[in-house]
């Protein structure tokens, strides 16, 4: 089947860049598409379905970055493990959804990831970023580069 | 004629249960029951509650930005609005006819859209229920359980949408946001390492569109009266055709039957849409109730989308599909079929269609050609017209003389199919819920037909969806008596006060 060779690094982000603070995630790719990460790969879309499960073959690690209504502000970041929750039944997936779909699909265990929740407030169509959503953004940008310069984040709850 | 159990006589005496929000559908939509003290359903509605008009959003806005910008209307269906307005901006810019090469990589992406959109709700939304029936555990009746009980199913469905998705990518240029389609034409045509990559694998993806076929039809045959009388509903039936009456979902003229399968206009130019259809209002719902104008608002209600599609098609020009929709017809013993459940079989027989439609444009020279774009005059008026997985999808622009949007119109598939979701759950309501005790199995049989339209409320509304479902009785004096609320865990929780 379809298949590219996968970078070992995963930084998924998904968001709508039209409904106010939803855009969180698909503005971080921009910001990360300017860095020159070596080993990673940037993906984003307007949601997270089941085909993205095939996204995550031959990683060796995953971070999911979106937008959040109730994460500490500016960001949270949480180790995911897989989970049956109810979002399978939706058009939209969890990222713990979706790793359970991975491990259901190929039967194996999908690699260690993490989400980070970065903090919105406005989610009407056509509004920009909020400002105070910008400010959580460059925040969480600035992590991110520090993560993906070092070791795995540890486990934070 | 709408039910009678649209408005009751007295509500005001009556108990009123709200589903709220509706659980795989997108968006945020609710159903309202009013059951009277011996439990009889009397008023039933699916209600949309948040609206954000998509006019303000585009207007104001240049028109070759629109059909970039009209993606980000919604998540699901972003393929069908860049179509639908890049087909509108064609007349914008004066252009009648698209060369060879851009309509045939606009075909491309649209069947690439339709079969992963088509997928994802077969194997991921509705499966659970047709596989494990309508009253199966909560917990089981998701995708998880389509994996642990049928791996191969759910491991096609994921790989389905997968192709979908790169048929689309290719195509459009990107995964999300794509540029494909421009007004006049396309902006690429594909190279051959990005045809061969697509041919790798389409004899597999049209063999498991035979199989998704042949699931439905055994699924359906074996409770045929159950399936064939759930949520079934009389009614018009709306789509597009091709010029020799083909099955065709990128272009063609409106053709609209009724019950019968007897004609109320064929072949219509769908730039005279709003001579022929007109959008009703209610006082309870945000969402408007398109009509044939000349049947009127109480008669003239109508389906669109898959069941249509092959109920008014005279045929398909592939074998296979074809195969498949006189199977389909002789269902209908003589008429069109009109089982809601019959969405899906119709749903799957498009998807083998555009399984197999791919599978012939990939062998097409014009998809590597060079000619990308034809443009005329600057027109003020431009209208487009899809299929989209849906449904039938209008877009209609009004330009200022710098091409300025100063008008929008948009009719979504959804809206189209308005009327008919509130009936499918007024016939459900009172054939299953009548006069007993409301539980979750029986609500989510009103779930169930609404499923079957595979509404994008999302589309309609502009809403975020919202997950949790809610149950909540209220009595005459407004008063809360019961809540059922599905949590995020898809736990059920009774909370009496």
């Amino acid at each position: 089947m379809l298949q590219h060779p996968a970078k070992p690094e995963l930084v998924f982000t998904w968001g709508n860049p039209s409904r106010g603070d939803d855009g969180l995630g698909p503005a971080m790719y921009e910001l990360l598409l300017q860095e020159d990460l070596q080993g990673v790969d940037l993906l984003t879309d307007y949601q997270l379905q089941i085909e993205h499960a095939i996204d995550l073959e031959g990683r060796e690690h995953v971070l999911f970055v979106d937008a959040s209504i109730s994460a500490s502000a500016p960001f949270e970041l949480v180790r995911l493990r897989p989970e049956q929750d109810s979002s399978y039944t939706t058009h939209a997936m969890s990222p713990q959804a979706l790793l359970s779909v991975y491990q259901q699909v190929n039967d194996s265990t999908p690699p260690p990831a993490w989400l980070l929740s970065i903090r919105g407030y406005d989610f009407g169509l056509g509004e920009p970023l909020s400002a105070e959503a910008n400010g959580n953004l460059l925040a969480a940008f600035n992590h991110i580069k520090t993560l993906l310069g070092s070791e795995r984040p540890a486990e934070q709850t | 004629m709408p039910s009678n159990l649209e408005t009751a006589d007295n509500p005001k005496k009556l108990e009123r249960v709200v589903i709220e929000p509706l659980t795989r559908v997108e968006g945020h939509g609710k159903v309202t029951l009013l059951q009277d003290e011996d439990l009889h359903i009397k008023q039933a509605r699916l209600h949309i509650v948040e609206f954000r008009g998509f006019e303000k959003f585009i207007q104001g806005r240049p028109y070759w930005e629109l059909p970039v910008l009209v993606q980000r209307l919604c998540g699901i269906c972003p393929v069908s609005h860049h179509l639908a307005a890049a087909k509108a901006c064609d007349m914008l810019v004066g252009t009648t006819q698209l060369t060879a090469t851009a309509e045939k990589i606009r075909r491309l992406m649209h069947y690439g859209q339709t079969l992963q959109s088509h997928a994802l709700h077969f194997f991921h939304l509705c499966s659970p229920d047709l596989l494990f029936g309508f009253d199966d555990e909560v917990r089981h009746r998701n995708i998880v359980g389509v994996i642990e009980d049928s791996p191969e199913i759910a491991k096609q469905g994921v790989l389905l949408r997968k192709y979908g998705q790169e048929v689309i990518r290719v195509t459009a240029g990107k995964r999300v946001h794509g540029t494909g389609a421009i007004p006049g034409g396309v902006n690429k045509s594909l190279s051959q390492e990005e045809i061969r990559y697509l041919q790798k694998d389409i004899d597999q993806i049209v063999q498991w569109g035979q199989d998704a076929v042949e699931l439905i039809k055994r699924i359906f045959f074996e409770q045929l009266d159950y399936h064939m009388a759930f949520a079934a509903i009389d009614t018009n039936m709306l789509g597009l055709v091709g010029a020799n009456g083909e099955f065709d979902i990128y272009h063609g003229g409106l053709r609209a039957r009724d019950a019968q399968g007897g004609s109320i206009f064929d072949h219509v130019d769908y730039t005279r849409y709003s001579d022929y259809l007109r959008e009703g209002v209610k006082n309870w719902s945000y969402m408007k109730f398109p009509y044939i104008e000349a049947l009127g608002e109480d008669a003239g209600w109508y389906r669109v989308g898959p069941l249509a599609r092959v109920n008014n098609c005279d045929y398909f020009s592939t074998p296979l599909a074809e195969e498949q929709r006189r199977l389909f017809k002789e269902a209908g013993h003589g008429r069109p079929v009109q089982a809601s459940l019959a969405f899906h079989w119709a749903r799957l027989i498009e998807l083998l269609y555009c399984a197999e439609a791919i599978r012939e444009l990939l062998l097409d020279p014009d998809l590597g050609g060079t000619d990308l774009l034809n443009k005329g005059q600057l027109q003020g008026t431009g209208i487009g017209v899809i299929e989209a997985p849906r449904g039938t999808l209008f877009h209609h622009y009004e330009i200022d003389d710098d091409g300025i949007v100063n008008r929008a119109n948009l009719i979504v598939s959804t809206t189209n199919n308005n009327q008919a979701m509130n009936e499918s759950i007024r016939q459900v309501a009172g054939m299953y819920l009548d006069g007993k005790q409301l539980t979750e199995p029986l609500l989510n049989q009103i779930e169930v037909a609404i499923r079957a339209y595979d509404p994008c409320l999302s589309c309609a509304t502009h809403a975020m969806g919202k997950m949790p479902l809610e149950v909540v009785l209220v009595n005459e004096q407004n008063e809360v008596v019961d809540r059922l609320e599905k949590r995020i865990t898809g736990d059920i929780q009774r909370t009496c006060p």
